[in-house]
Parts: structure tokens; sequence; C-alpha cells
């Protein structure tokens, strides 16, 4: 039975791994390589790396750090943050990364997802949204880290991002995002049910509990979490011997 | 041991490369006729469409040369998109010849509530006696991520079959032919193994 997967998230920037709150407050964490062998060791099954670098030359870092990576540890990488085109694309699935993420950049031009999906296949691209609940039962998309508004349905445009050759979703919440109160289970479970692809549940994980519940009654494939695992606030094997013991297929190491 | 992977245009080979030399494989990367048939194995690896496959190795004149490997009975291993390429022919984006070195098809998931590509990890039902699985546990998961499926002709090439809505051939084996439809080199602890036993039990 294909397992449910746990994804630690790291963010990176300058090539260091760092923590914070909604980008504000950020303090080093460590260096990726090692980060990456831990939670390696740790049965995490894929990891994700989001670049929050402003500059230029924070870019050609993210490039070196998924090499490193890559070359360390054997499992699936998925790279995202400034991808703004084809050629970012190739330039770090080239490094080492088997998928890459796209969310300000896919609004702004749907096109690219077209075009990283035709050049390397809909396998390799991720389109990440961040949604948040707009007061009139839906959701809406942001982007810009979560700074600008862009009027579209969330749950609408993840359908035309799948439509025009995304082949997986990472879906955070911005209104769960730090609160450590759970998922947002309804718009997980409507995106999950909009789509014939994997969806990756990301922001408001606190407990063991609220991963079983996105995986169950939000319908997830996948759900994602940052602080918590860095924190050692919960450990992956705890966390899947939990579902395992609630019948929730994972992998165990 | 000498390991020449193919290079034919088609997706990231450095990931293969590191795995196949963490397990203490000397491994060069080619798309050279001469280099690739002096190598003791072949790894044939690649992500992406059959069609785009077929065609980068018919644009670097490969098809004549992995003719030979397999006549030689050189050891040859396909991962993901290079196994599916072994067989006769693929439905992906209309009928396409394969390589033709194991009978049978390549097909697409039928369409149903399972999620397509498959992605992520699943278990593999082994036959234990074959060479590939040294060491390996029956129902250890490894990392898929296709959305096309081998069917060989002849059940038996089957050394390995996962479900996902359908019981299809994970890894395959006929004479010095090797498959894995999974990613071995994204696998951790039980890919790096599998990729051993190719470099030092499959002959």
């Amino acid at each position: 039975m294909l397992a449910k997967r746990i994804i630690p998230c790291l963010d990176i920037k300058d090539g260091r791994v760092v923590k914070g709150v909604n980008f504000i407050n950020l303090r080093d964490a460590g260096d990726p390589v090692e980060q990456a062998k831990i939670y390696n060791d740790a049965g995490a099954d894929e990891l994700v790396f989001l670049d929050i670098s402003a500059s230029v030359e924070g870019r050609e870092t993210m490039a070196k750090v998924v090499t490193a990576v890559a070359d360390h540890v054997f499992m699936p990488l998925t790279v995202g943050g400034g991808i703004r085109t084809v050629e970012d694309m190739r330039r770090l699935l080239a490094a080492g990364a088997d998928k890459i993420s796209i969310n300000t950049a896919a609004v702004d031009n749907p096109s690219l997802i077209t075009g990283g999906a035709k050049r390397f296949g809909s396998q390799c691209i991720i389109i990440a949204v961040d949604a948040r609940r707009n007061g009139a039962g839906g959701w809406e998309v942001l982007t810009y880290g979560g700074r600008k508004t862009t009027g579209l349905d969330a749950v609408a445009w993840i359908r035309k991002a799948v439509e025009m050759g995304a082949g997986e979703v990472l879906l955070t919440s911005m209104d769960a995002d730090g609160t450590l109160s759970g998922y947002d289970l309804e718009l997980t479970a409507l995106a999950a049910e909009g789509v014939n692809v994997p969806i990756i549940a990301s922001g408001g994980a606190g407990c063991v509990q609220d991963f079983a519940d996105v995986l169950t009654l939000g319908k997830a494939d996948a759900a994602l979490a940052a602080s918590l695992f860095h924190d050692n606030q919960l450990s992956i094997p705890d966390l899947k011997s939990y579902l395992a013991a609630h019948n929730i297929p994972v992998r165990i190491t | 041991m000498k390991i020449v992977m193919i290079d034919y245009g088609v997706g990231n080979l450095r990931s293969v490369h590191k795995a196949l030399a963490s397990v203490g494989a000397e491994v060069v990367q080619s798309d050279d006729p001469e280099t690739i048939l002096a190598g003791e194995k072949v790894v044939l690896p690649g992500v992406g469409a059959f069609k785009d496959g077929m065609r980068g190795l018919q644009a670097r004149h490969l098809i004549d040369v992995l003719d030979i490997i397999a006549a030689r009975r050189t050891p040859l291993l396909g991962i993901c998109l290079g196994m599916q390429l072994f067989f006769s022919s693929s439905s992906e984006m209309g009928e396409t010849k394969g390589l033709g070195f194991v009978g049978g098809k390549v097909l697409p998931f039928p369409e149903n509530e399972l999620k397509v590509p498959q992605t992520g990890w699943n278990q593999l039902q082994i036959d234990p006696s074959q060479p590939l699985f040294n060491g390996m546990q029956d129902k250890s998961h490894v990392y898929f991520n296709h959305g096309y499926y081998c069917e060989p002709a002849d059940p038996s090439d089957a050394i390995a079959r996962t479900d996902y809505g359908v019981a299809f051939a994970a890894s395959i084996h006929r004479g010095s032919i090797y498959g894995v439809q999974f990613h071995p080199e994204k696998s951790q602890d039980v890919g790096l193994q599998i990729l051993k036993n190719f470099v030092e039990e499959c002959l």
C-alpha cells in the first residue's frame, strides 16, 4: 500500500538553515547537510528546501546546498523559493533536486507550469499554494510569502494548475500556519477531492493527532511541518508509530 | 566494478551516479558507444516520457549499442523510464516502440480513485531468490514516481510486484536484463542495498 508521507521542511537563507515565524526573527539553525542527514536517519520520507534568500548570491548558494545534500542523502528532495523560469528549474534539477515547487511565479505566469511539465515531466512540478480564508466560505490565494492578495479562489487555482501540468500540490493554510492548532482540514479535503494528484498539507501541525487528522479526514497524501521537527518537539519515529497504531499506512524504517 | 551510466539527455544522472559510487562502484557517465561497450555493467537511468527517451537514444545512435549489450549478455539495469524502455512498446502519448528486450507493454494506470502519478513509498513483494534482492526483507518500501507501469508478456519476468490499483511489475529480470520501476537512488538504505546487489551479485 502506498504510504502516507511525512515531510520536514527546511527554510534556507544564504546557504544556512534558519528558523523563525513568518520570516521574522530568523535565527541560524545549522548546516543543511547535517540537518538532512538527521532527518534521513529519522525516517523522513522526503525533504523540502525552501529558499528564502533575497539576493542573487543567495539563490546561487541554494544550488550548491542542493548538490551537497543530494550527495549525502539518498531520498527525494524538493526545492522551492524564488524559482521564476524553466532555466531556474533546470539548474536546480541538475544540482540534484528531484522536484521543483513553484508558487508566486506560477500565479504571475501560469505558462511556467506547462513549460516545466513539458520539459521535465509533471512528476517534477509541484504547485505550492498559500491560501487564506476569505470570510465568505472560501479561500483566497496569496503570493509573495503571504504579502499579496490575488483574488484567486484557492481550489479553482489548484484545479487550473493541475490541468496545466502540476503533478503534486503543496497546500499551506496561512490561517493555520504557526498556530500549532492543526491543519486546515476543510481546505485540504476540498483540494484533495478537486484534483487527481497528491496533496501535501502544510501549516498548523502541533501534535501527532493533527497529522492523523489531515491524513484521514483531510484526505492529504502527505503532511509537512517545519519547526515542530526542528525544535525536537516531535520525533518522526514517534509520529510514525502513532500513525501506524491508528491504521494509517506509513513507512517504518 | 566499472559501471557505465548511459547519458541520453533525459533527467539528472547525478543521484544515481552518487548512489552507485557510495556502494563501491567505479562509475562513468557517457553517451559514447565505445565507452558504453567497455562497461562491465551498464545502467540506463531516466525520467520523463517514453517517446523522449527513445528519441534521446536514437539521436545518439545508442539503440544499436544497447542491442549489442543485450546480445553480449552484459548485465544491464534500467531504472524507472530506463526499465520501461526495455519493453516492446508503450501507450504513453500514442503507441511507441521500445527496445524490445522484454516482451510486454507499458500502460497507464487505470482511471479510478487512485492518484496518478503514483508518488511516494510503496511496498515490494519480492522473489527472495533473486540476487537483486539479496539481504532484503519482503514488503520493504521503495520510492516511486511514475504515471505508467510495465506489464511483461511473460509474468515470470516480474521479480517484484507492487500494488497500486493493479499489482504491477515493480522489478523485472530476464537473462542479463534487470529493471526497477522505482528509484533505488532515492530509497535510502533499501535502495542502496539493491544497487549494491546489482554491482556485486547480478550476472
